[in-house]
């Protein structure tokens, strides 16, 4: 199967570079950039000992003893959560931050929404020594505020977002309309697979490492590859980073979990390769939430890196191709599978990262089945939101 | 030739640059669009650009971001908005602006047809650059409908090329790297710009972002053929026309804009 998007950027129909002429060159320069670190093998070591000696990777798989005794499945996580800062988002931008200093780029925009790609830019950018500007939905300061204290620590400025619905996809308009204004200095690290092309791309080939390194360890501790894989996906950088592994393994089944908010018929949810249609949405023709005008519609997920109303071009494709498969997973199920994960565990997930046990837990999957799970991150940040929904 | 670019030609022959005004289509109110388009002609625009609303223009500073949503939470839709202009009556061309996935939704041909039973002339996509436009161009190319592309200031010789070739009505010369808006600045970008532009075509090159006061169109027809003003119409309508208040002001407001295209 075709695993690199053509020249125009698209994987099959979906992709592409939708965003105002003045950032043509600079994804042109990015591309190409890309294209020859990523050939270089002195790069690759350069972000191989970063990962390994910063981050702390590789991260290892573990084995859900007690939740594949309660649930009759056989299931191992691989464990994002133990990356140097709790999840899988500093893969990327280390990788981007490389590249930036690569260009002479010597400032720094995100977009964050849960925060933890925010939290991740920010402590690369303090690594090596960028100036770093955070752009985060007013709403989502507030439900993750302990995320933005961790940016300010590390010398981010967090700009609030007070557009739109003032999540995730305004934060990506105004680093949109940032990057716009100050291309010339200022390299953009999006922090999910979503965007212009070479983005999904791009972020995907940083995200790589983390199913890489889950199918030589799964082959490696059992002697053969999971039936199922599962990962959360909201923009999807860390489930097309985890599928891409598997791409040429047909009998491993590719699961992506979307976020079903109140529920996918309420039309309060976040699950648009479940119940959208395909469309242009910062810079990439992919599925959307949107009305039959084209406008963009409001979404609702308990969990802010979820919480977008557009997806990776390649995981459009990926569900057209009918390699991946995509449901949704409401915000009840995710909490339910959030405590469940801890009690069993003894690891609290993300909210996001919960979204990828529901299958688990819910019935859906043959007894038996060998599942990975991508536990994508931590759920420290979560833990405020949880006090209030769990009553704790 | 299009009517856009006669719309040059004829203030080329007078001796002055184009005057191109910009207007969210329902903000305020879309009832409220005929009435405006007329009060702009009167005063002496060439050229109109009816924004469409967008919930994410990307391309958009404050001015335009704030009027797009005051007409969406209105509930304006881009389609709604192209009846409105079909019985609102003038002489000057005018041009939809605004973003892909609205022309997207209802099908590149559909859009095209209400636009053309509009009376619109052309389109100005601001996420769309030639090389994603091919479906557009066709569409737009069949039903003669101009196409007309950005320029910025980042782009290079080879883009040029592209814009240029594939440009229709005028050329879309960005004054400079940023967002739509207003803001202080000497113009010299643009004015490269345009001179890298004017080497490779001989459709007319029109100067827009941050064009807000009559000194700013001096300026920028000094070398380009013509200024677009976008965001201090828009704020003036938002803030004083109420139902037909403030029309002489906003006659004066253009009349003033254009007398600075006569001034060179």
């Amino acid at each position: 199967m075709m695993t690199s998007p053509d020249a125009r950027g698209r994987f099959g129909q979906f992709g592409g570079r939708f965003v105002p002429e003045t950032l043509i060159p600079a994804l042109d320069q990015l591309e190409n950039e890309f294209n020859q670190a990523w050939s270089e093998d002195a790069f690759r070591r350069e972000f191989a000992t970063l990962l390994s000696e910063y981050v702390g990777r590789p991260t290892p798989i573990t084995e859900a003893r007690r939740i594949s005794e309660a649930t009759g499945l056989h299931v191992v996580m691989k464990r994002e959560d133990l990356n140097h800062t709790g999840a899988h988002k500093i893969n990327n931008a280390l990788g981007q931050a490389l590249l930036a200093r690569r260009m002479g780029k010597t400032r720094i925009i995100a977009e964050t929404g849960a925060g933890q790609h925010g939290v991740a830019t920010a402590t690369v950018c303090a690594l090596f020594g960028l100036k770093c500007v955070v752009y985060m939905g007013e709403e989502d300061c507030r439900r993750q505020s302990l995320n933005v204290f961790r940016m300010k620590l590390m010398g981010a400025e967090v700009v609030p977002v007070s557009s739109g619905t003032k999540t995730l996809k305004d934060a990506l308009n105004e680093a949109m309309r940032d990057w716009v204004t100050n291309v010339r200095d200022t390299h953009y690290i999006i922090g999910t697979a979503a965007g212009p092309h070479p983005y999904p791309f791009m972020v995907r080939e940083f995200q790589r490492v983390i199913g890489d390194e889950a199918r030589s360890q799964y082959l490696e501790r059992y002697g053969r590859l999971p039936e199922v894989g599962i990962a959360c996906v909201g923009g999807g950088s860390n489930a097309i980073g985890f599928f891409a592994a598997f791409y040429g393994d047909p009998d491993v089944r590719l699961l992506g979990v979307e976020a079903g908010g109140l529920g996918v018929s309420s039309g309060s949810h976040a699950a648009p390769l479940t119940a959208g249609t395909p469309g242009v949405l910062h810079g990439s023709y992919s599925y959307m939430m949107q009305d039959e005008a084209g406008q963009v519609l409001p979404t609702h997920s308990m969990s802010a890196g979820l919480d977008y109303p557009g997806v990776g071009a390649e995981h459009s494709h990926l569900m057209a191709s009918g390699r991946a498969t995509y449901r949704a997973a409401n915000d009840d199920e995710a909490l339910d599978a959030f405590r469940r994960v801890a009690e069993l565990e003894g690891i609290i997930p993300a909210f996001e990262s919960a979204h990828a046990f529901v299958p688990v837990f819910d019935g859906s999957l043959e007894p038996g089945t060998r599942v990975l799970v991508n536990l994508s991150g931590r759920g420290d940040k979560d833990m405020g939101m949880a006090v209030d929904l769990l009553k704790l | 030739m299009s009517t856009i670019q006669a719309a040059f030609s004829a203030c080329h022959e007078r001796g002055e640059k184009a005057l191109v005004v910009f207007v969210t289509a329902g903000d305020p109110d879309l009832a409220e669009l005929p009435g405006i388009l007329e009060a702009l002609e009167e005063g002496g625009a060439d050229v109109i650009e009816i924004g469409l609303p967008f919930s994410d223009p990307i391309a958009d500073g404050p001015s335009i971001q704030a009027s797009s949503q005051r007409a969406l939470d209105r509930g304006v839709r881009p389609l709604d908005a192209l009846k409105v202009l079909a019985s609102a009556k003038g002489k000057v061309p005018r041009i939809v602006m605004g973003y892909i996935n609205t022309v997207l939704q209802p099908g590149l041909e559909s859009f095209a047809d209400q636009a053309l039973a509009a009376g619109v002339s052309g389109s100005i996509l601001c996420d769309v650059t030639p090389e994603e436009a091919g479906d557009w161009i066709d569409v737009s190319r069949n039903k003669g409908l101009d196409t007309v592309f950005l320029a910025a200031p980042t782009s290079t010789d080879a883009r040029l090329d592209l814009v240029v070739e594939r440009g229709r009505g005028f050329i879309y010369a960005v004054s400079r790297t940023g967002v739509t808006g207003k803001g202080q600045q000497t113009f010299v970008e643009a004015r490269e710009l345009v001179s890298r532009l004017r080497s490779r075509t001989d459709l007319p090159i029109a100067v827009g972002f941050g064009i807000s006061k009559p000194d700013d169109v001096r300026a920028v027809c000094e070398f380009a053929d013509g200024a677009v003003v976008g965001s201090l119409i828009v704020d003036f309508l938002a803030e004083h026309w109420k139902g037909g208040a403030g029309r002489e002001e906003l006659v004066a407001m253009v009349r003033d804009l254009k007398a600075a295209t006569k001034a060179v």
